[in-house]
């Protein structure tokens, strides 16, 4: 099975066409989807805006990471099935042939993989040992990916 | 002047006709205006979170506040710019669309709760300031605070919806919706 026969198996399933047959369901998880995208944010800009010396910058580093990285979790929670089952709606006659999913799915598996491996280890450790310099270039990158992923998901719902 | 005549004067301002007719322009502004979501409310959930007791417990909550304020508020500016622009794009669509005016109303009420905030429990922020978890007042502030945001989220998102189903063009349809819309239709 190739990945387009998948996305046209999605789309057209039966559970998948119950829930379309609703006007209400496109929209109302957007619009949750949407939500977990601003607690996302959050959770993201604390913890790079404290590695680049902004924001709770009289903290620790290692106790902000901490303490957002509860909410990173919450908020992936929330986005993933909303994202998945937008993908599900529209997968074989939209998203298969947009350029901007491929990118935002590319930059989404970078963005996790940085975010809980390299910045993870960076953030928790003894800041004397670290300098930081690493701190602000994680930061940079993080943010990078993390904005990525936002411009190319807003790509997706563009006409 | 009616707020509808205002809305159909601006309707045909250069400004107004250029920027809905713009394919680029209005696409950028709505980006800007979707995607500052993370900064205007991501930070003020991280707030919000903080006065519930659920983020950032062993920093005082006058720390959490002050070094985000700034933060919350550029990303509410952003947002109030570049909504004006959305709504200058299509006056007469926002003003008659019920997920508009809801949207409106819940932004005043989430003023109205940050301006109660500011002026009673965190006067008295000294003592409760390294609580982990913040007096019921302040509770309440950031859980109504979520509350407010995601569903101003959700009738932002819901506007060019409406047409799904209803429409002050598409009539008749019930006298409670042509009123929430403002829509004006002929005596019967």
């Amino acid at each position: 099975m190739s990945f387009f026969d998948f996305c046209e198996w999605v789309q057209y399933s039966a559970l998948l066409s119950a829930m379309r047959s609703s006007s209400w369901f496109f929209p109302v998880i957007a619009s949750v989807h949407l939500m977990g995208l601003a607690l996302i944010g959050g959770a993201v800009l604390v913890v790079d805006l404290r590695l680049l010396g902004l924001g709770l910058r009289r903290q620790p580093v290692a106790r902000v990471a901490r303490d957002a990285e509860r909410w990173l979790l919450v908020s992936l929670l929330v986005l993933l099935p909303t994202g998945i089952l937008q993908f599900m709606c529209f997968a074989a006659t939209k998203y298969y042939y947009l350029t901007a999913f491929w990118v935002k799915m590319s930059a989404l598996s970078l963005a996790l993989v940085f975010t809980f491996v390299v910045r993870r280890k960076v953030a928790m450790a003894e800041e004397a040992t670290m300098s930081p310099v690493w701190g602000k270039l994680v930061a940079v990158v993080s943010l990078s990916l993390w904005s990525t992923v936002a411009i190319a998901g807003r790509l997706i719902g563009l006409p | 002047m009616s707020l509808l005549r205002l809305c159909e004067w601006l309707a045909t301002t250069s400004g107004s006709i250029a920027l809905h007719e713009s394919h680029y322009m209005y696409l950028i502004v709505l980006s800007v205006h979707v995607l500052t979501l993370c900064l205007f409310v991501g930070t003020a959930v991280i707030v919000d979170l903080r006065l519930l007791g659920l983020t950032m417990q062993s920093v005082r909550a006058s720390e959490v506040i002050t070094r985000l304020l700034p933060w919350t508020t550029g990303g509410f500016l952003v947002m109030i710019l570049s909504g004006a622009l959305l709504f200058y794009a299509a006056p007469l669509l926002r003003y008659q669309n019920v997920f508009f005016r809801a949207k409106m109303v819940t932004l005043v009420l989430a003023g109205v709760n940050v301006w109660v905030f500011h002026n009673t429990v965190y006067r008295s922020v000294a003592e409760w300031d390294l609580d982990p978890v913040p007096p019921r007042r302040a509770r309440m502030t950031g859980g109504l605070a979520i509350v407010l945001w995601a569903l101003l989220i959700m009738l932002g998102r819901m506007i060019p919806y409406q047409v799904y189903w209803f429409d002050c063009n598409s009539q008749t349809q019930p006298a409670i919706l042509n009123w929430l819309a403002g829509c004006i239709t002929d005596p019967p």
